[in-house]
């Protein structure tokens, strides 16, 4: 268990060595965002924007357009949602050379409540367009998302989460911008996961296995560019599809399946994630549950749909 | 007055017990900024604001945007003693189903008239809500406190420029300058000195006190209320973790709670022995 911010904090200070054109900025929150382990080790390629999250992409922006490869970093709910249009102008309709890794996205952020509870960053970064959206479910495939996308020449947005996850890769599994994983085998229904909730559909199709039902586990660490073809397999090989993300139901990776399935194969399709609501003010685990994100839910959701299927 | 002053001082001294027992409590929350804001958020509690704590909505109130949310639970100690709602509420701080948000939320708590917790977007508000009030022949007040780290949001310029533009002298902005932010020191992170000389160049009416020293705080908002023509910001040096030497000027503790072995030594540096 590691929480895929500390992930992404070893990475980026790994890469600094490996890649001086790296350049890392934040937003008073390198504590958090574990940027300051880079500021450390590089601190004359770290940039404390201060509290001004728009200045700051607009400030990567130009680092980008003179070479540089920047990394800039706050909470999910700051970067997304402060940097919008910023990201939209000067850093996507360029196609400029800008990572931007969100902390703390979804509802495990906790007590800060709604105002910090990001669940809509995935949604508004799917809508804009040169955008590569990356939620990694573990630790060890965070590692490989920011390599991947320091490798990559365009923007990227990669959403972490605040606190610890159980491991889902093994170390040294291989990350693939674009590429769904199949991480459970199954025939009888698939969880399209991605983030925390691929965790909870590996528990969750464990459990199903005892009632006899089959349940596939596809792991969609790219929101966006969606592997379509590991989709619409899914969906002609088992026939249902259950959807789970720690984010709104609305534009996150259910939307984008189900935008696609609709369009090119039709299938019993259930959204788990938040349904259109806000956050609110409580220990992660208890808002997990809460919002019924967790194997439970996943559990129950896959009998139903199982059974509606002839 | 004089008297006035004790009773506005000793008033702050409850308060800053019931803000690091209700922080105890919750075990999550921010300490420093709710210490170093405290005074000021008395001040206008209980010295200044019109306001109805039967009435929470009341038409005739003042109204108060805490900008700087973090520090909710500095605002959620005084609303309670105020009898805005009880002060056992105090203690379900933070957990679900409570309706004390982490940062302000209009929606659940009374007394409460606009979410903040996202920085820089309070003045803004607190801007729209005077010109609303002037608009409708009001002589209402609205009252804002900033962080200085805040102000390094461009929107609060933004905020600031209109503000003044529009003459809103029944606004008055309170900055909260206890220096430090999370990542420490405000002038190392990202200088924003000299904010007075900021307001003034924006047009702003500008005073400066020390926001722990009640009787210039109650000055210094008699002098806003009085002037006329154009916004004042009360620009106060204060200390955060103001009041419990274990916190007082430490960016470790901006968003840390009083822990279990913190807490008796806390309440004793507030002459607090129960
Ligand atoms: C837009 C935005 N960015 C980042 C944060 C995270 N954050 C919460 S408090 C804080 C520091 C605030 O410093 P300051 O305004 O000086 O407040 P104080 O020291 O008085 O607590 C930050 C960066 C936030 N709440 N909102």
């Amino acid at each position: 268990m590691i929480a895929t911010r500390d992930a992404y904090g070893e990475a980026l200070a790994e890469l600094g060595g490996e890649n001086d054109k790296i350049v890392v900025l934040d937003a008073d929150l390198s504590g958090s965002t574990k940027t300051g382990v880079f500021a450390k080790k590089f601190p004359n390629r770290f940039f404390n924007m201060g509290i001004a999250e728009a200045n700051m992409v607009g400030t990567a922006a130009g680092l980008a357009a003179v070479g540089k490869v920047p990394f800039l970093s706050t909470f999910a709910i700051f970067a997304a949602g402060r940097g919008w249009e910023q990201i939209r102008q000067s850093v996507a309709y360029p196609k400029a050379n800008v990572k931007i890794v969100a902390t703390h996205g979804g509802v495990t952020v906790g007590e800060d409540g709604g105002s910090h509870q990001s669940v809509e960053d995935v949604a508004i970064m799917r809508a804009i367009p040169n955008m590569t959206v990356i939620v990694p479910a573990d630790g060890e495939e965070t590692k490989g998302a920011i390599r991947a996308a320091a490798a990559y020449k365009g923007p990227v947005y990669v959403r972490l989460g605040r606190n610890k996850v159980p491991s889902v890769f093994p170390a040294g599994h291989k990350f693939e911008i674009g590429k769904g994983v199949v991480v459970v085998p199954g025939t009888d229904l698939t969880f399209i996961t991605t983030g925390l909730m691929t965790a909870a559909a590996v528990t969750a199709a464990e459990k199903l296995k005892a009632e006899g039902i089959s349940a596939r586990v596809l792991h969609i660490g790219t929101i966006k560019p969606l592997d379509k073809e590991v989709v619409l397999q899914a969906a002609e090989e088992t026939g249902a599809i259950v959807t789970a993300e720690e984010h709104s139901v609305v534009g996150g990776l259910g939307g984008a399946v189900a935008e696609f399935l609709a369009e090119t194969c039709p299938t019993l399709m259930k959204r788990v994630g938040v349904y259109d609501r806000f956050g609110t003010s409580g220990k992660s685990d208890e808002l997990l549950k809460y919002f019924g994100l967790n194997a439970e839910t996943l559990i129950e959701e896959a009998r139903e749909i199982v059974s509606r299927k002839k | 007055m004089k008297e006035k002053i004790a009773d506005l001082e000793e008033k702050a001294r409850r308060l800053r017990v019931a803000i690091v027992k209700t922080l105890h409590k919750s075990q999550s929350g921010h300490t420093g900024g709710s210490l170093s804001a405290i005074d000021m958020v008395c001040a206008l509690y209980f010295h200044k604001m019109r306001h109805n704590p039967a009435d929470p909505a009341w038409d005739g109130r003042d109204r108060f945007v805490l900008s700087k949310g973090h520090a909710a639970p500095a605002l959620y100690v005084t609303l309670a003693e105020c009898g805005y709602f009880p002060a056992e509420d105090l203690m379900m701080l933070r957990r679900l189903g409570s309706h004390l948000q982490g940062h302000p939320d209009s929606k659940g708590t009374p007394g409460v008239d606009v979410c903040t917790g996202s920085l820089g977007q309070g003045l803004s508000m607190a801007n729209g809500m005077a010109l609303g009030l002037k608009l409708d022949g009001k002589e209402n007040r609205v009252y804002a406190v900033l962080g200085d780290g805040e102000l390094q949001e461009g929107q609060i310029w933004e905020a600031a420029m209109a503000a003044a533009h529009y003459k809103s002298d029944n606004l008055c902005a309170l900055i909260d300058s206890n220096g430090l932010q999370i990542d420490g020191d405000v002038s190392k992170v990202m200088n924003v000195s000299s904010i007075s000389d900021k307001f003034k160049a924006f047009g702003w009416n500008v005073i400066e006190i020390d926001g722990h020293d009640m009787r210039q705080i109650v000055d210094a908002l008699d002098q806003a209320e009085a002037h006329k023509g154009a916004p004042t910001a009360i620009v106060a040096k204060t200390v955060k973790g103001k009041g419990v030497h274990l916190f007082e000027n430490k960016a470790s503790y901006h968003g840390v709670t009083p822990n279990d072995d913190e807490l008796p030594e806390a309440l004793r540096c507030l002459g607090c022995c129960d």
